[in-house]
This record gives C-alpha cells, structure tokens and sequence, in this order.
C-alpha cells in the first residue's frame, strides 16, 4: 500500500542559522544559534517546539517565517523555495505566515489606536474601503472575545491577556495558512494563559491554521501540539508524536526536561527525578560530538566524538542520540 | 585587557588625526580663508603674495601643506604666529596649558566634591525639604551665568570689600606660578575656581539625585536591606556605587572641554592667560597657526578625557570589564 | 530557644496605596502562622498581593506611600513598625530573603563574596578571613561548583542558576530560622529549576530552615510545600495542607486554577477549564467576594465578603456549602456549568 501523504507547508533542509558576536573584528565569534535543521511541517498539523532559554528554538521561529536572513540550508513555504527571496518577493507569501510574539505589548506601538492597528493588515494588502476595513477589523476583535468598541482604546488600556488577544488578531487578519508562536503564553497568568490556549485552539480548527508552537512550557506545548520537536543547542534532538515523546521519551535531555517539570499533583508524583548536572555549556565554545554529553548519564566517548543524527526509533518518532533509552 | 588598551589608543591617535585634518582644511583650503593674504598683510602686492606663498608652502599640494604644518607644529615646533610675527606657537600654547589646568583641576576638585555631597544628600533625603532646598540652590547655580558670577566676585572681592578684613588676602586679579610662590597660586584661584564650579556643581547634584533615586529603585537595593546591613551602607555601598556611571561620563567630557579651552568666560573675567583666552583671541584676529595649534590641544584633552573615563569605567563597573 | 509556640505569627496584615484615585489595597487582612521547619507555599497570579505579603513581613515595601497595618510577630517579636536597626537585627540573620530574579537581585559592582562577607559581618563580628571562608563554605553547600574561585566572582560572570545559588547561599549565610523566597524559580528554566527546588527542600533538612515559597506555579509548590495559601486580589481564599489542598480544593478560584494547567499525565482534554476574565484592578475591586464576578457559581450570599472557614486547617473563604464542593468542582470540570 502506498501511504499518501500530503505534501508539507513548509520543509527546511539542513536550515542553519549563525550570527556573529563580538564587537571588534577580532573578537568575534560565530554563535551557532540554530543547527542543520530538516523539517516538514504538514497542514493543519501543530509542531510544538521545546527547549531551555538558549536552545535557539527562537531563532529557529523567526527563520521559518523569513523574519532573519538564513546562513545555510534552504526554506520552502508551500513548495517554493524562499530560502533567498527578497523581502519584494516575499511580500505575497507574508500574508501567508505570521507571527505572534511572547509580548504583545512591545509589538503594538502605544500610540496608535487598536482600531489602526488592525487594520494595517488590510492597508498593506488589500484595497479596501474605510466602511469595509472597520467591518473586517470588528469581526476579528469579536473572533478573538474582545468587544467591537475596543477598537477606540489604545494598547496599554488593555490586560496582558487581552493584548495578546489584540496579537493574535492581527496575525490573523489576512487568514494565513501558517501561524508562528513564539512562546505566547508565558507571559501571563495560568487561569488567562489557558483562555489563550483554548482560543488558539479553537481558531485552528475554525481557519484550518498549522502553528508552530514554541515554548518553554513542556504541560502547555503537551496540551497544544500535535507533534513536537525537543531542541538543545541549536539542534532537534527528538521529535516526534506528542504523546510518544512526552509518555515515552528516548533522548536522555527530553528524559530529563521530562522528569524536572513540576506537577501539580501529589498523588501521581515520578517515582524520581533526574536533575540535570550543571549549566548549558557556552553556545560560543559548544561540546564536541553530540552537544550533550556534558551533561548525560549515558555519555561514552563515541557521544564526545561522533554528532548523533535524527533517525527513525519508532512511528514518526525520531532521536538523535548514539544510546537511545529502550522504547 | 591589554589589546584592548592598545586598540583605544589607536583609535585615539586615529582621531585626533582626523580632527588635525578637518581644522587644517576649515582654516587653510576653504575658499576665500587665503592665509597669504592675511601673513602678508593689508594692501600687499602681487609679488609679495607670492613671495608669502612660497615662504610658508603654501603653493604646494595640499597634503604637502598639511605634512609641512604638522612638521612645524610638532617636529621642529617652530611654526610662528601669522599675527604677532615672531611669536612661536607651540612654547605660547605651553605656557598657557599650566594657567588652564591649574584652574580646571581646582574646580574639578570642588565640584566633584560639591556635586558628590549634593547628589547622595538629595538622594537620600528625597522629598523632604532639605532634598528640596539643595535642589532649587542647585537650579540657581546651573542658571547662573559664569561671567556675571565671576563680576559679581570681582566686584565684591576686588573693589567693594577689598579693604575690608574679609577680602584683604585676595590678590589683584591674574596669574602667580605655582612654583613661584604656591600660597599665591592658591589665593590666587581659589575665588576663580568656587565661580568656575558653581555650574558643575549644580548641574553633578542634580544628575547624580536622580541617578542615585533611581538605582534605588533597583532589585539588588532591596536585596541589600533584607541583608539587614542599614540604611547608610545600603545607600553608599551598593547605590552610590552604581550610580558613578553618569557622574564620570560626564566628568570626562566636561574636563575635557574645560581643559580645551571652554573655560574661555571665566579666564577672561579673572585675567588668567589660559588656553581659552588664547583661542578666542587667535580667532579674532583669525591667526590660523594659533587656532590649529589649540583646536589639536584641546582635541588631544577631550580625546584623553575620554580615555580617562572609558578606564574608570573598567574599575567602576566590573560588566564592562568582562565586555572587553 | 526551645519553643512550641509558632515561628511567624501574622495577623490581619493589610497593605494599602495611597494613589492619585484614592487608596488602593492591596493586601487585605492576611493571617497565617508558620511553624518551624515548615515550608508554606503562597500561591497566586499577578495581583493577588503575594509578594506585598512577603516584603510587608520583612519592612521591605519603602514607597513612602504604603500603608501597612496588622501584625508580623516573628519568636514574639513584633516586627511591623519596628526602628530600622532593631529590624536589621532581624533581617539577614534571623530571616533571610531570596528574591525572584537572581539577573537583578544581586548588586553588580561588587563579587558575590563580598556581598555575602558583608552580610555575615553586619550580623557577627568575625574576621574578613573567617567570614570569607564561611562564604566559600556556603557556596559550596548550596552546590556551585568551584566555590573557591566562584567567590570572587561578579554577578554577571555567573548563569541564572548559578546565580540564584549564590543568592540563596547569602540568604542562608546567618543561619537563619525562617527564609523567604518570591518566586525563587520563575525566571529560571526548567531543569535548572528542578536543581534550584531540591535545593530549597534540603535546606530544611540540613539548616533547619522554615521557608514561605512565594509563586505563581502549582506544581512548584506540590514538590516543597507542606502547606499552602492560596491568594486572590489581595486575600486569602483558601488554605490547607498540600495533601489536602491538591485532593480537594474548596474554593472555586482553586479548581479555575488546578482546571488551567494542562496535566502531563494521561489524557489531554479537549479544551481547559479556563477561569472566564480576569483578576480585578486593585483600584476597582468588586463588592463582596473578589472573585464573584469570574465565578461559575456566584451566588446572591457573595455581595457579602466570605470570611476563611473549614475545618481540620482546610480553610476556605466562600459561601458554597462545604459537604457540596467537590460535587460542585466536578461538573465545572465536566463543563456543565450552571448558568
């Protein structure tokens, strides 16, 4: 039988991402934010990212949506290659993709009315009359629970929540195909964080949106997510199914991550934890080999060498690693 | 650290070339700032013009003028003024840097001390009518204008009450070496050096109030006083500390430029041939020699101030240390 | 001193704003007392007057506006309005304090020997050289690794972690009864925060520490508390042992709460038990029960102002009637909730 599956929204291949630090000539040193990374994003599917501070799974978010220049590899958005597409070519595909940010109030320009600012959107692509622009800017305020007369108030009127609903409206407005969020909840408090991840959640299934979902939150990308990508060090270092990576995780970070999360539950605690020794080691003076071998109980000398790549332990479910836990 | 050091004093050397540029062609290559004209004086010849020209080298390329004058200025040293002939410039601006340093140092002195003393005091005593008493005073000193100050001191130290007990000691006005008589010296400047420092030291309190206020604001404050060490140590241990950040910027700029010849007003008012008082003067009667040879002056002080305060910096704050 | 009287006695602590729109409050009549070697977890959102609480207790709120009123007896020793170097004698050696971001919490300029030799001198007269090497000792036992050359090391050379190490060792340096810590985790990842929690559960153990744990995170306070409050606009809603607390909370803020957080076990549900709105503004709080406007079961009884009641120190402060809760808290769950 011959498995038909559709064709991803977006792949990258090999897609790195470098950038210099250091102020004079000399001293600078190449920081190697995100690693090689290959991934197919299907539509209608939500990858969720996860990884410690540091872990570039940010730089890896604003990359998938052209946000930064590529260093190497390449970036398809719905079978096109826009790996080198100048922002003039990109301008179509942009309406394609958004982005909502961790904190919507650096992104909303104080000033400006919530009205106007929704209707950028709409000024940018699409001639539209000022009767019709006020009419598209009201459904999207109702579409995300606010009020159509929220429009007059400016930014800072509103609660964190409700900004992040005003960036989450404007990602929306032009209806993309592909929503990039970059930790859009770990700003707020739990009981208005989990408002976000039900209208997120309901918006997906209404305009058939594919997100990907970075977090640092492993209880919230396990709820959100349908498939998820552990990184480390500017590498995916397990991917796959969030049910299978959460319930049985093969790479010895994700086991650790796993087992550090604090779980609001006293009768179904884990049997033990695994405390991680030490810090991330420096992202300008990386590990040799695999880049977690510093760090893992099951380091051998071929982990200090040999850089582990993604391969196939299970269904969909993937582990760079040279000992994977038994499945 | 040391590489560091080095790559400073290069873009020091650096820039003080460019700036040797730039004052050399303002003075020298803008049309119609013909210095022939000017050495050879009112109604001069033809002949003599060039003549004149071909003295100075003044018909050769330009980077040929400006090597030429560079070498006057600072090889042979001999490069005379345009104005008053025979007067070399370089042993002229020498004379002059003891006059303005010894008056700049000394207000230095007061108004770090003064703007230090009023800063943490404010700071400290915010809201209360003292924090405001020293900032409307402070207000005062910024607004007052340092020539009318210093008449004001002339007038009282020097005619009014000369004679009386209180101001006998003040000597005319003018300059006495220090190494003639450091007594005299002192005398000398000191009513100079309190005019010179009002200013500052109104404008360093008030910069350094609100520095201080808002440092304690800061976490780290509030760490500190859970440490239970009191209030005074709190303040000057970990808020004074890591408020200097303004204060010494500002420091080395206005040094810098005080020491340049900015401190032209006060020189004037109280006759002391310092550099300021050299530079006006060589711009009015436009003695293109004395102006190159203080405009590089001052830029190599604002240049070193400069220096100065990025090095205070390493050891006031260890973060820009570690930037290095 | 052997005593079996509590630790920390607050009572009825209230802290207020004055502002240009009148005062505001923003602690309301908190009550609680700590017993030693107890760890109490404070659980709330932003607003819920948490860290208000924590910084009241320790003379720590310095806005000249502030109004703080109640009682803060620490071994029977009232603390609240106390002269400012009777308070020193408390802070730092009695009670220490670990705040929420070790990024800022430490003063730059100086290295973190310094910073805790000074603390260990403002309290004992030792030696720099004793107290140095106690310093090193302490960032030894709170697990930064290399103390010796750790010690003079500034704030900025060192991660988050690490850091938050190093905060915690100058907080523990007098050998203090009680320790307070605002959010001591948030601003730290994960594993990291997974190193930082078994630390503060040891200190118990090896310095016979009390410790109130301020934070926002349920399950941080499931792994260290022993007890719990839980906050809500300036006041505490409910409080019981954490055995008690995470079986069955009583109060409908709690379940909104524990409804919020996606599980990491089992099924995913659909959609979360999300609490409708959000916490009121100190400066427009409702009348009667704060929470009565996000409540799915707010009744006519909650235009008055629930006071804390229950029994076996579960306490809550709602009107619902008791033996009905944890029937009530299931259909919320479910999502039939009443109209």
């Amino acid at each position: 039988m011959i498995e038909t599956r559709p064709k991803p929204l977006v792949r990258t291949s090999d897609l790195s991402k470098h950038y210099p630090v250091g102020r004079s000539p000399f001293q600078r040193r190449i920081v190697h934010a995100v690693e090689q990374i290959s991934l197919d994003i299907f539509p209608g599917e939500t990858l969720g990212i996860v990884g410690e501070s540091g872990c570039g799974k940010s730089t890896l978010g604003r990359c998938l949506v052209r946000l930064t220049e590529i260093t190497s590899g390449s970036l398809e958005f719905e079978g096109r290659d826009i790996t080198k597409a100048s922002q003039r070519q990109l301008r179509p595909i942009r309406r394609q993709m958004q982005m909502v940010f961790q904190d919507p109030a650096a992104s909303l320009n104080p000033r400006r009315r919530v009205g106007d600012l929704l209707a950028d959107p709409f000024r940018v692509h699409e001639k539209l009359s000022r009767s019709e622009m006020a009419d598209r800017v009201e459904d999207l305020l109702v579409r995300v629970e606010l009020l159509p007369e929220h429009a007059q108030r400016f930014p800072h009127e509103f609660s964190g929540g409700q900004r992040q609903r005003i960036g989450i409206a404007r990602a929306l407005a032009l209806r993309p195909r592909l929503i990039v969020a970059d930790e859009p909840v770990s700003a707020l408090d739990v009981s208005i964080q989990a408002q976000i991840i039900n209208l997120l959640a309901d918006l997906r299934d209404e305009f058939n949106l594919t997100y990907v979902f970075i977090a640092h939150d492993l209880s919230v990308v396990r709820q959100f997510s349908s498939r998820v990508a552990v990184m480390y060090m500017g590498s995916i270092v397990e991917t796959g199914p969030v049910d299978a990576v959460f319930s049985a995780p093969r790479h010895h970070y994700t086991i650790a991550l796993r087992s550090a999360v604090p779980v609001p539950d006293v009768d179904n605690r884990p049997a033990q934890r695994i405390i991680l020794k030490g810090d991330l080691p420096s992202p300008l003076d990386p590990p040799s080999g695999c880049r977690f071998h510093t760090r893992c109980v099951a380091a051998t000398s071929m982990c200090r060498h040999e850089r582990p790549v993604l391969s196939l332990v299970d269904k969909n479910h993937f582990v760079a690693c040279h000992h994977p836990r038994a499945g | 650290m040391l590489t560091a050091l080095l790559s400073r004093l290069g873009q020091m050397v650096l820039v003080m070339f460019g700036i040797s540029v730039v004052a050399f062609l303002i003075f020298f290559a803008t049309p119609g700032a013909d210095p022939s004209a000017r050495i050879a004086g009112r109604n001069a010849s033809q002949e003599t013009l060039v003549q004149v020209r071909h003295d100075f080298g003044l018909d050769r390329p330009l980077p040929v003028q400006y090597a030429l004058m560079m070498e006057r200025l600072f090889i042979s040293r001999d490069l005379t003024s345009f104005v008053n002939r025979g007067q070399k410039v370089v042993p002229t601006v020498l004379e002059a840097i003891p006059i303005t340093l010894s008056l700049v140092l000394g207000a230095a002195v007061l108004w770090v001390l003064g703007g230090l003393i009023v800063g943490v005091v404010a700071g400290a005593t915010r809201g209360t009518w003292l924090d405001r008493t020293l900032m409307i005073l402070s207000l005062i000193g910024v607004s007052i204008p340092v020539f009318w100050l210093g008449e004001v001191a002339n007038l009282v130290t020097q005619s009014r009450w000369h004679d009386s007990w209180l101001f006998s000691w003040v000597p005319p006005l003018g300059y006495i070496p220090f190494t003639e008589d450091p007594w005299g010296w002192f005398k000398a400047l000191v009513i100079p050096w309190f005019t010179l420092a009002t200013l500052y030291i109104g404008l360093y309190g008030r910069v350094l109030r609100a520095s201080i206020i808002e440092t304690m604001q800061e976490d780290f404050i509030r760490t500190a006083r859970a440490k239970g060490i009191g209030e005074r140590r709190v303040l000057m241990h970990h808020g004074l500390r890591t408020s200097l950040v303004a204060f010494v910027t500002m420091f080395g700029l206005d040094f810098g430029a005080l020491v340049g010849g900015g401190a032209l007003l006060t020189e004037v008012v109280f006759g002391l041939q310092g550099v300021g008082k050299l530079t006006y003067g060589a711009l009015q009667t436009l003695d293109l020699p004395m102006i190159l040879a203080t405009v590089i002056y001052a830029s190599f002080f604002v240049v070193m101030a400069n220096f100065i305060v990025d090095v205070a910096f390493v050891f006031i704050d260890p973060r820009v240390r570690d930037a290095h | 001193m052997p005593t079996d009287k509590p630790l920390l006695v607050v009572e009825n602590l209230c802290v207020s704003f004055r502002t240009e729109g009148g005062v505001v409050p923003a602690v309301s009549g908190v009550s609680f007392s700590l017993e030693r070697r107890e760890i109490i977890g404070v659980v709330g959102e932003s607003g819920s007057g948490k860290s208000q609480t924590l910084l009241a207790i320790l003379g720590l709120i310095s806005s000249p506006n502030a109004v703080v009123t109640g009682s803060v007896r620490f071994l029977g020793q009232e603390l609240l309005g106390l002269r400012r170097r009777a308070l020193d004698a408390v802070r730092g050696r009695q009670i220490g304090m670990i705040f929420q971001d070790p990024m800022t919490a430490l003063t730059p300029v100086h290295t973190i020997g310094d910073q805790i030799i000074e603390q260990i001198r403002a309290h004992e007269r030792v030696s720099r050289t004793a107290a140095r090497k106690r310093a090193v000792d302490l960032l030894d036992a709170v697990g930064l690794p290399s103390p010796d050359s750790a010690v003079d090391r500034y704030p900025h050379q060192l991660s988050g972690g690490m850091r938050q190490r190093a905060v915690i060792a100058m907080a523990l340096s007098c050998n203090p009864a009680l320790l307070i810590a605002d959010e001591p985790t948030t601003a730290l990842d994960v594993t990291v925060q997974a190193q930082i929690l078994e630390l503060i559960g040891r200190l118990r153990d090896e310095f016979g520490s009390a410790v109130i744990l301020v934070t926002h995170d349920l399950g941080v306070v499931a792994e260290v508390a022993d007890r719990v409050l839980v906050m809500y606009a300036g006041r505490v809603v409910e409080e019981g042992g954490k055995g008690q607390l995470f079986r069955e909370p009583l109060h409908p803020y709690a379940w909104g709460l524990f409804g919020s957080i996606p599980p990491m076990h089992g099924p995913r549900p659909a959609r979360l038990t999300a609490i409708p709105g959000s916490p009121p503004k100190l400066s427009q709080m409702p009348q009667g029960c704060a929470f009565g406007p996000r409540c799915a079961f707010r009744h006519d009884a909650c235009a008055a102002q629930p006071s804390l009641g229950g029994a076996g120190g579960h306490r809550s402060a709602c009107f619902l009637p008791q033996d009905r809760r944890q029937e009530l808290r299931r259909t919320l769950a479910a999502g039939a909730v009443p109209a």
